[in-house]
């Protein structure tokens, strides 16, 4: 018998190579497709990411973003987003897409040395 | 580039040089202590080693439902009845959360759940155990919910970023479910005597199968270190067992109950308590599918992905015909 890590939450599971986990297609192909579910916590902050679920359409996505991610008041307003429409930059693009901002220490306040005699500043 | 779409491969067309450069990168975020993301580069093992382990975590919560789910209809007031509601909707909850994490690494939840059911994917031996009295309610909250959060709680600082989120959503909601156990026992226990003997009924018969959950002694593991060294793996499963045992014998003293262990003492010199041999035989029956409940519970999950498709196939059909509609 593979591996068995303790791991697996309520009791250890196998990990080992005899488990399989590529996906079959046909069973892809059923479920319904993939939403992204953003929470504002409250007034006064944005919408976080809280993570993602299977929903036929944007209503239904709202109320299983309800049940899954609010029993314990979590929010007070909810997004959801089809996983396929989000575009994302790629951390192997980090250098090139985020470099402009790297050498431009002037951009932050600790740049600037203000004499520390000097009031409200 | 859509966020669903799984973690690409280094691939053929990565030189060596390249590939060398995407492990350097993964082993430097590792030794920071930072998080892997979805779409980071990481070897095929750390992210096989992950979707077995996540979604057969997963798989544990969904069945997980089923032995207390049993006695939601036979709850002995409304109050108990609601407790165990918010709890067994939780077990599905954390299922949930699971199986999105493992869908940030390309597995798919649907083709997840048929492993399931073909058993070649498993769930956690804790669950193959029949729930004869409502006392076991209390003692799987107290003990089987005890393990798990002394599995979980190092699993909030795994090295993957969605299964470490997903579990400190988990390890909150489950301290509500240690809790209400141990309440519960603590009510049956200054009960009548009957109730006190269904309390140590349930001890006794789900002791040793709590032992069980933490997996086999660290010498039957031989590729521990390298989910260690990956930061899946936080401690080893003798290390998470002696920290249970050490937990738990306090709280079955201050509840009256006994465990079932002739063997269990505390040794005086490292202040850790000694127990006795645990059966493996029989946890590898179970796990294997050999357990009391075993086919029963399978047999319920396959009925549910069943007898519920026509629900999935109707509300796909309807999203399908109003998709073109404009949204009010």
């Amino acid at each position: 018998m593979s591996d068995l890590t303790a791991e697996g939450g309520h009791g250890a599971v196998p990990t080992g190579p005899d488990v399989p986990v590529t996906p079959a297609a046909a069973a892809v192909r059923r479920d319904w497709p993939l939403w992204e579910v953003f929470v504002r916590g409250k007034r006064g902050l944005n919408h976080v990411h809280v993570g993602s679920l299977h929903a036929p359409d944007p209503e239904m996505a709202v109320y299983a973003a309800r049940d899954l991610y609010t029993r314990r008041n979590e929010g007070v307003s909810i997004w959801v987003v089809r996983s396929a429409d989000v575009t994302a930059s790629s951390p192997d693009e980090k250098d090139p897409l985020f470099a402009p901002s790297g050498d431009k220490v002037y951009r932050h306040p600790t740049f600037y040395e203000i004499p520390d005699d000097v009031p409200h500043i | 580039m859509s966020i669903d779409s799984p973690p690409a491969p280094a691939g053929p067309a990565a030189d060596g040089l390249a590939a060398q450069a995407l492990q350097r990168q993964f082993e430097e975020t590792l030794a920071a202590d930072h998080r892997i993301e979805p779409r980071d580069w990481m070897p095929d093992g750390y992210r096989k080693t992950l979707v077995r382990q996540i979604a057969q975590h997963a798989h544990s919560e969904i069945i997980g439902m089923q032995p207390e789910g049993d006695w939601l209809l036979s709850a002995p007031s409304l109050r108990r009845k609601a407790i165990l509601l918010a709890k067994v909707q939780d077990e599905a909850g954390h299922g949930l959360y699971l199986y999105s994490a493992a869908e940030t690494l390309g597995a798919d939840r649907a083709d997840l759940t048929d492993k399931l059911i073909e058993g070649r994917q498993k769930y956690s031996s804790i669950f193959s155990y029949p729930t004869r009295s409502y006392a076991d309610v209390g003692v799987i909250g107290w003990l089987v919910d005890g393990a798990a959060i002394c599995n979980q709680v190092p699993l909030c600082r795994s090295s993957y970023g969605p299964y470490a989120r997903a579990m400190i959503r988990i390890c909150k909601e489950e301290s509500f479910h240690q809790r209400q156990g141990y309440e519960l026992l603590l009510t049956m226990m200054r009960g009548t005597p009957e109730q006190q003997a269904m309390v140590q009924d349930a001890v006794d018969r789900w002791w040793w199968p709590s032992l069980m959950m933490f997996g086999p002694p660290d010498a039957d593991s031989p590729n521990s270190a390298q989910s260690m060294a990956w930061g899946i793996k936080r401690h080893s499963n003798d290390e998470l067992r002696q920290r249970y045992v050490d937990m738990t014998v306090p709280q079955a003293e201050f509840l009256g109950v006994t465990l079932p262990d002739p063997e269990l003492s505390l040794d005086p010199a490292t202040g850790r308590h000694r127990f006795g041999a645990i059966d493996w035989d029989e946890f590898r029956r179970v796990l294997a599918g050999g357990g009391p409940r075993s086919a029963e519970r399978i047999a319920r999950r396959r009925a549910a992905r069943d007898d519920n498709a026509w629900v999935v196939e109707a509300a796909t059909a309807y999203a399908d015909k109003h998709a073109s509609e404009p949204r009010s």
